[in-house]
């Protein structure tokens, strides 16, 4: 994508998932799993005469996200309604934000290769979720369209960046710590299906402003984009136009598809939602939403760095999922070993995790339990080998290292007289490699490799090649040989 | 037996306390009534025959507990834009038939906790845009002082319905005049209150930031008694404000009265303002003062009025599709042609003309020029007015412009019926309180006389309205029709 000037501002809607009601309504806003339209009531469902009534805890949670991206408060806000026809809509028009939003103006620092940069946030503002639209089979084959409203009303914050983003790669940046800075307000939980979906800008240079609807998950954001870019690219060199277009991302076929044209725009007749009144923001409010804001990820990274000695590195991949840099220092502060303990963490539970395509709140384990099983290898009592291979199966059935080490006889013998009966037989049946040995001492370690194997890896490789090099000598000794 | 041409509603609550009548009783008696009357008036959409019925043996049986209410036992009839649980609300619209809200507003609850019955349900203009009660998909009122004439609207039969005794109170809403209109042509009192002292939660919007739920009644007190029963906050709608009812009457004494000129033109019919001029002359005979005055910007009020109630509703309008209740919609067409063929045979005339004329109104490019021009201008009309009422506690004018008009008369001219809204609209543009009270019959029509006041002032206006009752016995005031 080098010699391209590729421009790229994002529109993130983020669930507050940290509500248990809905933004204008007391109905439960636990809606994921439960049989369709049964957290409904007159306000979320539209009904003739209803009228909402604001969640005042919709407003702080969202106030932390404004101030946790440095933006500027707008002592008044006011709530719009957003008109345009649609069965997921139950009014036909969302209430949003437009003119006086909750803020504007702020930032976030993100890193891309070691390289530091900041993306200006134009705003951030508070709407209702839509209903969910359910299909048959797919949404094009499909004989019918149902609606479900249980979704309908939940709290959202929009996130809109300017268009400072210049790759792919610097827009997953982007999200990647939006999504980190929600998770440590405990805003909202990024892991939940749908809780952050994001529409997308995008032009190059010499062509014009595309926006990309519907995508409903942050890491399709990287594949759309370079999807879109290369579509634009290509039409560029043909000497072809990029028409100023609405596309909307299909993520079964991985590839952007034309909506409307601009022309098509859709004129949303934003007006003051007469049923809310404007809601004040005090001085006093938002310094007690200030000063309880949790630590946010870039103060986190520094933390890590500095109490933990971790590097750079390893402090932005564990705060990258908050869930994973808290199983972090849980652990390090058990096991107090905190650059074993980050190797762990990782390197090998993420890559589980990945593996698995699990989250850190699927594993059926604490951090105490990867802590008692450093201890065993600490211990000796497991080698660092099985560590490894008890986590995976930790992972896989949540049982304690010490009940899966046992079940298993897994353990570390590094007993002499045990390794000496495994040494025996090897000999036994590797007489060949034996005399060999005798004759050169470079032979020696492939007959711990055997032992080893012969073990299961149990043996303790350095009392094993004890226990050899004893024999060979012996051997040696036996036939009269010096030390080859 | 008792009478129900002078029986009050404070009366009927008395009574049923006391025990020297059942709630029953009173409900078969108005019933009857209704059985006899409605079909020569059409007053009632729906009469509530069962649930009445069933309401009234639950009160009788918890007055034999030892229950007590403020209107124990008395019927009420609730204009169709109001929800009742488990009785069809219309809105007089084709398309709502058939929608039976699962709650109640917040009025009809507290009206119920107060042992009052919803007898029925009363006609009107379609979703309340009118002021003749002709548009209604049931067919118009009839005045009951002259068959052929209208009730005035929107809220026309309720006003019919108390005056003919039909019931002894009701409810209307007042978006523009719709509870002061037919209250001024049925000959009964009519309460617009302050906006934000009664809640709108189950009110049918139309237009969410001029309305308000109103009592129209045949006598003073018991327009007080609804008042204190229907007002305050309820957690439901967000734009209620602090209010506490209170009044206790003590005469008009040094009242001061601000007649504005502009009200009293050449445009209005003389007999009206003979009519009006006599209330306020009897009102200075009892101590009253007054002063003629000016209000210069009341004659923008009409067209900032239709401006911001059409803007309005071709929102609030938009959610009724067919697909969650209401008319059914064609589930084999596309959903927008559904949306179309339901919304294109569902709607009467003038609601489509609001509806087209309010979207063009917040259109892209319009937005500024007429809506925004609307609110600018309402805010100077509310400075105007409060600036008066700072040296006077009233402002006298009359309701309407002209005594009740024939049948189709301006059914085919929709600005000479817009026309009747003129001296109406400038209490629900300002948000002031105002309150309509019979001045006397012109060629044996009722007329009426129209008070504002500051707000959360409804206790002076009662006060008036108190003053002029007791000298002329306007309660007394009985059509002939209702005395068959």
């Amino acid at each position: 994508m080098s010699g391209l000037q590729v421009k790229i501002g994002l529109e993130c809607h983020c669930q507050v998932t940290s509500l248990k009601t809905k933004m204008f309504c007391r109905c439960s806003s636990d809606y994921r799993g439960k049989p369709p339209n049964v957290n409904v009531c007159p306000t979320c469902l539209g009904l003739p005469g209803s009228l909402p009534y604001l969640n005042r805890r919709a407003v702080e949670e969202a106030l932390k996200v404004a101030l946790a991206l440095n933006c500027k408060i707008n002592r008044k806000m006011v709530f719009y309604r957003k008109n345009y026809f649609y069965p997921d809509l139950s009014k036909n028009f969302q209430i949003s934000q437009y003119d006086f939003p909750l803020a504007v103006d702020g930032y976030v620092t993100i890193n891309v290769n070691g390289r530091e940069k900041t993306i200006r946030i134009r705003r951030v503002h508070m709407e209702e979720d839509p209903g969910r639209l359910v299909y048959k089979g797919r949404i094009d084959t499909s004989p019918y369209t149902l609606v479900d409203y249980n979704r309908m009303g939940i709290a959202l914050i929009e996130v809109v960046t300017e268009p400072d983003m210049e790759s792919p790669a610097e827009a997953k940046a982007f999200l990647e710590e939006l999504r980190s800075i929600l998770e440590h307000l405990e805003v909202s939980d990024g892991s939940l299906e749908g809780s952050m979906r994001c529409d997308v800008n995008i032009s190059i240079a010499g062509g014009t402003r595309v926006e990309i609807k519907n995508i409903s998950s942050f890491k399709d954001v990287e594949k759309a984009l370079a999807y879109e870019i290369m579509r634009q690219r290509n039409l560029l060199r043909m000497g072809r136009e990029v028409k100023r277009e609405t596309r909307h991302w299909d993520e079964v076929r991985g590839i952007t598809v034309a909506l409307r044209a601009k022309e098509e725009e859709m004129d949303y007749r934003y007006f003051p939602e007469p049923d809310l009144v404007p809601v004040e923001i005090s001085d006093d409010f938002i310094e007690k939403v200030r000063s309880s804001l949790p630590e946010l990820p870039s103060a986190r990274r520094a933390r890590l760095v500095e109490q933990y000695n971790l590097t750079e590195y390893e402090a932005r991949v564990l705060t990258a999922d908050k869930q994973l840099a808290d199983f972090f220092e849980k652990l390090a502060s058990i096991h107090g070993k905190p650059k074993v303990d980050c190797s762990v963490v990782i390197n090998e539970l993420l890559r589980l995790l990945n593996e698995k395509n699990i989250e850190v709140r699927d594993l059926k384990f604490t951090p105490k339990e990867v802590a008692d099983l450093l201890f065993m290898v600490d211990e000796g009592v497991v080698s660092w080998k099985s560590a490894k291979y008890i986590l995976r199966r930790m992972v896989e059935t949540g049982e304690h290292p010490k009940k899966i080490a046992e079940a298993e006889g897994i353990r570390r013998i590094s007993s002499v007289e045990e390794i000496e009966k495994f040494v025996s037989k090897v000999f036994e049946e590797h007489k060949g490699d034996v005399e060999a040995a005798i004759k050169d001492d470079k032979v020696i370690h492939r007959l711990v490799g055997e032992v080893l194997k012969e073990t299961r890896m149990l043996a303790d490789p350095k009392i094993t090649f004890q226990v050899v090099s004893k024999r060979i000598r012996e051997l040696r000794a036996e036939r009269g040989l010096a030390s080859a | 037996m008792v009478n129900p041409l002078t029986l009050t509603a404070k009366e009927i609550a008395q009574q049923v306390s006391s025990g020297s009548l059942s709630a029953l009783d009173v409900v078969e008696l108005y019933l009857d009534r209704i059985r006899r009357l409605n079909p020569k008036i059409n007053a009632f959409i729906t009469v509530a025959e069962e649930q009445a019925r069933r309401a009234a043996e639950e009160v009788d049986k918890a007055v034999k507990k030892g229950f007590r209410g403020r209107l124990l036992g008395v019927p009420i009839a609730v204009k169709d834009v109001i929800s009742t649980k488990g009785i069809e609300t219309t809105c007089a619209s084709k398309i709502l038939r058939g929608y039976v809200p699962p709650y109640d507003a917040t009025v009809v609850k507290r009206l119920k906790a107060e042992g009052a019955i919803v007898i029925g349900k009363t006609n009107m203009d379609e979703f309340a845009m009118g002021s003749s009660t002709e548009l209604s998909a049931y067919g118009p009122t009839r005045n009951p002082w002259s068959l052929d004439r209208v009730t005035g609207g929107s809220s026309g039969g309720s006003g019919a319905a108390t005056s003919a005794r039909m019931a002894p109170t009701s409810l209307g809403s007042d978006t523009g005049g719709s509870v002061r209109c037919p209250a001024s042509f049925c000959g009964i009192v009519g309460l617009k209150p302050t906006y934000g002292v009664v809640s709108r939660y189950g009110l049918i919007s139309y237009a969410c930031s001029l309305e308000q739920i109103g009592p129209m009644t045949v006598d003073v007190e018991d327009c007080a008694l609804l008042m204190e029963v229907i007002s305050g906050r309820d957690g439901f709608d967000s734009t209620l404000i602090d209010y506490e009812f209170r009044w206790s009457y003590e005469g008009v004494k040094g009242l001061r009265i601000a007649v504005p000129k502009e009200f009293f033109s050449e445009g209005t019919d003389e007999r009206v303002l003979e009519s009006v001029w006599r209330v306020i002359k009897l009102l200075e005979s009892n101590g009253a003062v007054y002063e003629e005055v000016s209000l210069p910007l009341s004659r923008y009020a009409l067209a900032a009025y239709y401006i911001i109630a059409m803007s309005e509703a071709s929102s609030n309008l938009a959610r009724y599709d067919g697909i969650r209740y209401g008319m059914p919609y064609d589930p084999s067409l596309p959903w927008h042609e559904a949306f179309s063929k339901v919304r294109g045979e569902g709607f009467g005339l003038e609601v489509k003309r609001r509806i087209i004329l309010g979207t063009f109104a917040l259109s892209a490019g319009y937005y500024g020029r007429y809506y925004l021009k609307a609110l600018k201008l309402r805010a100077m009309i509310r400075d105007q007015v409060l600036s008066l009422l700072k040296r006077f506690d009233v402002i006298a004018t009359p309701t309407t412009p002209f005594p009740p008009f024939k049948l189709g008369e301006k059914i085919e001219d929709p600005l000479s019926l817009y026309m009747a809204d003129i001296d109406t609209v400038v209490a629900n543009l300002a948000g002031v309180p105002a309150i309509s009270i019979p001045a006397g019959l012109v060629d044996g029509l009722p007329v009426g006389a129209q008070f504002m006041a500051n707000y959360c002032r409804e206790d002076v206006l009662l006060t008036v309205a108190k003053c002029v009752q007791d000298e002329t016995h306007f309660d007394k005031l009985v059509p002939g029709v209702a005395k068959a």
